[in-house]
C-alpha cells in the first residue's frame, strides 16, 4: 500500500511538471489556426450577411441573411451538379483504385516502392497542366475519341471534350491518388495470416473478399472517398478546362461571384454553404459506415 | 469437385513430399504417416522446413512434387477451403473486425451450418471463455486469443488440426500452463492435432510421437522417451536435451556389449544400444545420467578420471557442472542436490561414472556439435 502511494505520488509531480509541455507543442499550430481559418472563417461569415454600398468591392454590414437564401436559389443547378459529378468520379475513382492499391499492397513484390511513387508522380506537375492535357487525350483528333468512333460505340460527329463527361473524367483522374493512397495503406496493413485463416476456415476467394478483405480495408474506403468527394465538389478547374457553360460547378459560380462579379457577400454565402453541406455529408457517412473504432 | 470439409477421416499420409523454393529443397522426399487421433509432433530448428510441411498440408503451400491423403482422399490439389483441414496461426490471426463469437463462428457459418449458437457456447465453454463472446480480438489477453484461434478452428471438427508454433508468442508460465490445457482438448475431442515447434521441451510435454526435422528431412522418428534415451544421430542427441558425446573407437566387439576406448580410457556400452558403422564411434551420455566424485573415491561402472571442474551452476534442484577433461573436451553433469553434500568447487580434481546400459552410441563419421549451436540461435 505505501508502495503504490509513493507511485501514485511521484507519478502527480511527474505529470505536473510537464503538464504545459503538449500545449506549448501545440501553440505554433493553434496560432496558424488561429489566424489563417478561423480569422477568415469569421470574416466570411460577417461578409455573407453584407449588401453593397456606393463603390464596387464596397459592402455595409446589414445582416441580411437572406443573402443565404438568393444564394442556394439562384445556384441550385450548380450545387446540385457538384454532388452529383463527385459523387460519380468518387465511386469510378474507388472501382479502379482499389484494385490498384490490392496489387500494390499484395502483389507487386519488389515493385512496391516503385509502384507507389508512380501513384504520385502526376503531383510533380501542375494540376492545371495535367487537366488540360485530357482536352488533348478527349479531344476530336486525340486517340480515344478517334478509336471509339472507329468501334462505332460513339456517333461520327461526336465530341468528347466540353462535356459532362470530360469534366467527370478530369476528377476522376485528378483525385485518383487521394483515393488510392488510403486504400493502399490500410490494405498494407492486414496481416497476411487473416485472409490465410479466412480460406482455412472454408471460404473461398471471394467470400474472403467481402467478409474480411473488405471490412478490414474500410478505414480506407472512408477515408478514400472522404478526400477524393469533398476537394471534387469544390473543384472549379476541372468544369472549366473540361466542361461547357451547362456543366458549371459551385466552385465556378464562386469562382466568378469572387472574382469577375465582385460580388463578395453572395460568393462567401455559397462557400460557407458549401462547407455546411459537406461537413453534415461526412458525418452522416461516418456515423453510417461505423468505422471510428477501426481508424 | 466432392468436398471433403467434413467427410474425410483417417490417417494423414505424406508420401515423396518436396517442395524447392528456386535451387533450395526446404522439403527433401518427405513420407511419414501421421494415424488419426494422434497428436503428432513436427519438432526441429528454424528453416528445417517444419513449416513449409505444415503449409502445404493446410494448401497455403503447393508442394513440387509428392501426395498427401487423408484416409482414402487425396488431398493434394484440393483447395484450402476444401480441405478437411484447420490451422491454429502463429499470433493467432484472429479476424480483429469480428466479435470473438463471430469470429469462432466463421467456419461454421461458411459450411451453412443450422445451430451455430449452439456450437460456438459449447467450445468457448470448453476454452472457458464464455463470458467474453462479445470482445473483440483486441480485447483479449495472448493467453485469451490464443484459445479462441484453437476454439475457431476445432469448433469444425476437421479431420486434423494444425497448429504452427502455437505457443511461441506467450510468456513462459503461460506456454507451460497452455500445453497441459491444449494436450486435454486433444484428449477430450480425439482429433488429430499435427503441431510444429522448435521448442524440444514443449514437444515432449504434448506429443505422442516426435519427428525431428533437419535440413527438410526428417531427421528421426519416435515417442518422446525413445528419442530421449535412444537418439540415433548426433543432432537428435543434441537438438533434444543435452549430450555429451565423446569420440572414440571400438576395441573388441563382445556378443552382448562393445568395449570403447575413449582417449586412452576404456568404457562399454550395450551393443544393442550402438549405431556405429565401423570402429568409429560417438559415445553419448545424457548430463544427468553422470555421477561425479572428487578423485581417489572408488566409483563402480564406466568410469572417466582425469576431470578438473571449470564452471558450477547451482540451479536449485541440482547442480550443473562443467568438466574439463584430458583430452580437452568440456563434459555436462547435472547432479541431483539429493544427498546433502554440498557443491564441489571450480578446480576440484574429479571423475565420472555411470551405468554402461545409459550409454547410446552414434556413428562416429558425424559431427559431434550438430544441432547444438542451432538451439542457441533460436533462444536469441
Amino acid at each position: 500500500m505505501a508502495f503504490l502511494h509513493a507511485t501514485a505520488k511521484h507519478g502527480s509531480s511527474e505529470t505536473k511538471k510537464r503538464s504545459w509541455l503538449p500545449y506549448l507543442l501545440l501553440l505554433p499550430g493553434l496560432v496558424w489556426l488561429f489566424f489563417f481559418f478561423l480569422l477568415p472563417i469569421l470574416t466570411l461569415v460577417s461578409t455573407s450577411t453584407k449588401t453593397p454600398g456606393f463603390g464596387i468591392g464596397e459592402f455595409d454590414q446589414t445582416y441580411r441573411f437572406a443573402n443565404y437564401w438568393d444564394a442556394i436559389v439562384n445556384s441550385r443547378a450548380q450545387f446540385l451538379r457538384s454532388f452529383e459529378y463527385a459523387g460519380i468520379a468518387t465511386v469510378l475513382a474507388l472501382a479502379i483504385a482499389y484494385p490498384l492499391a490490392y496489387a500494390i499492397a499484395f502483389k507487386s513484390g519488389r515493385w512496391k516502392n516503385v509502384l507507389l511513387v508512380l501513384v504520385v508522380a502526376p503531383f510533380f506537375t501542375s494540376f492545371i497542366l495535367r487537366t488540360i492535357a485530357w482536352k488533348q487525350i478527349l479531344g476530336s483528333s486525340g486517340f480515344v475519341n478517334r478509336a471509339l468512333i472507329d468501334l462505332h460505340i460513339i456517333g461520327p460527329q461526336t465530341h468528347l471534350t466540353a462535356s459532362a463527361f470530360a469534366v467527370v473524367m478530369g476528377l476522376t483522374y485528378n483525385f485518383l491518388p487521394f483515393m488510392t493512397l488510403p486504400l493502399y495503406s490500410s490494405l498494407e496493413r492486414i496481416d497476411p495470416r487473416t485472409i490465410e485463416a479466412s480460406g482455412d476456415l472454408y471460404a473461398n476467394a471471394i467470400t474472403t473478399f467481402r467478409k474480411v478483405t473488405l471490412p478490414l480495408s474500410a478505414p480506407g474506403v472512408v477515408a478514400g472517398t472522404l478526400l477524393t468527394f469533398i476537394p471534387a465538389a469544390g473543384d472549379f478547374v476541372n468544369a472549366e478546362i473540361l466542361g461547357n457553360p451547362n456543366t458549371k460547378m459551385i466552385g465556378n459560380v464562386i469562382n466568378a461571384r469572387y472574382l469577375q462579379i465582385v460580388d463578395y457577400p453572395t460568393a462567401a454565402a455559397l462557400s460557407f454553404t458549401l462547407m455546411f453541406v459537406i461537413l453534415i455529408m461526412v458525418t452522416l457517412y461516418i456515423r453510417k459506415a461505423g468505422t471510428e473504432e477501426l481508424v | 469437385m466432392v468436398d471433403a470439409s467434413t467427410s474425410a477421416h483417417g490417417d494423414l499420409k505424406l508420401s515423396h513430399l518436396t517442395k524447392s523454393f528456386g535451387d533450395f529443397k526446404a522439403v527433401d522426399d518427405l513420407s511419414l504417416t501421421i494415424p488419426e487421433g494422434s497428436f503428432f509432433a513436427l519438432l526441429g530448428p528454424s528453416g528445417c522446413g517444419k513449416t513449409t510441411t505444415l503449409r502445404m498440408i493446410a494448401g497455403l503451400e503447393e508442394p513440387t512434387s509428392g501426395t498427401m491423403h487423408v484416409g482414402n482422399t487425396d488431398i493434394t490439389d484440393m483447395r484450402p477451403y476444401r480441405r478437411p483441414v484447420n490451422t491454429v496461426f502463429q499470433n493467432y490471426a484472429l479476424f480483429p473486425h469480428l466479435s470473438i463469437f463471430e469470429n469462432v463462428a466463421f467456419g461454421l457459418r461458411r459450411r451453412g451450418i443450422k445451430d451455430v449458437k449452439a456450437q460456438v457456447d459449447k467450445v468457448l465453454e470448453l476454452v472457458e471463455l464464455p463470458h467474453l463472446a462479445e470482445r473483440k480480438p483486441t480485447q483479449l489477453s495472448g493467453g485469451q486469443q490464443q484459445r479462441i484461434a484453437v476454439a475457431r478452428a476445432i469448433v469444425n471438427r476437421p479431420a486434423l488440426l494444425l497448429l504452427d508454433e502455437p505457443l511461441g508468442a506467450l510468456d513462459l508460465k503461460l506456454r507451460r500452463q497452455m500445453q497441459i490445457e491444449l494436450k486435454w482438448i486433444q484428449t477430450e475431442i480425439g482429433l488429430t492435432f499435427v503441431h510444429v515447434t522448435h521448442d524440444q521441451e514443449e514437444a515432449m510435454t504434448m506429443a505422442d510421437t516426435i519427428a525431428v526435422m533437419n535440413e527438410g528431412r526428417i531427421e528421426q522418428m519416435g515417442s518422446p522417451a525413445d528419442l530421449y534415451d535412444n537418439p540415433k544421430t548426433a543432432f537428435v542427441a543434441n537438438f533434444l536435451g543435452q549430450s555429451n558425446l565423446i569420440k572414440g573407437a571400438i576395441e573388441s566387439n563382445g556378443a552382448d556389449s562393445l568395449l570403447v576406448n575413449l582417449f586412452g580410457q576404456k568404457v562399454a556400452l550395450p551393443r544393442s544400444r550402438s549405431a556405429a558403422k565401423d570402429s568409429s564411434i560417438l559415445v553419448g551420455i545424457r548430463p544427468e545420467k553422470f555421477r561425479i566424485q572428487p578423485e581417489g573415491k572408488e566409483m563402480s561402472g564406466n568410469i572417466l578420471t582425469g576431470g578438473v571442474i571449470s564452471d558450477v551452476s547451482y540451479i536449485g534442484v541440482s547442480t550443473q557442472y562443467q568438466v574439463e577433461m584430458p583430452w580437452g573436451q568440456e563434459l555436462i553433469v547435472f547432479e541431483q542436490n539429493d544427498d546433502g553434500v554440498p557443491p564441489l568447487d571450480k578446480g576440484d580434481k574429479v571423475k565420472l561414472s555411470w551405468e554402461p546400459i545409459f550409454t547410446f552410441g552414434l556413428d562416429g563419421s558425424q559431427d559431434a556439435n550438430a544441432g547444438s549451436k542451432l538451439i542457441a540461435d533460436e533462444e536469441e
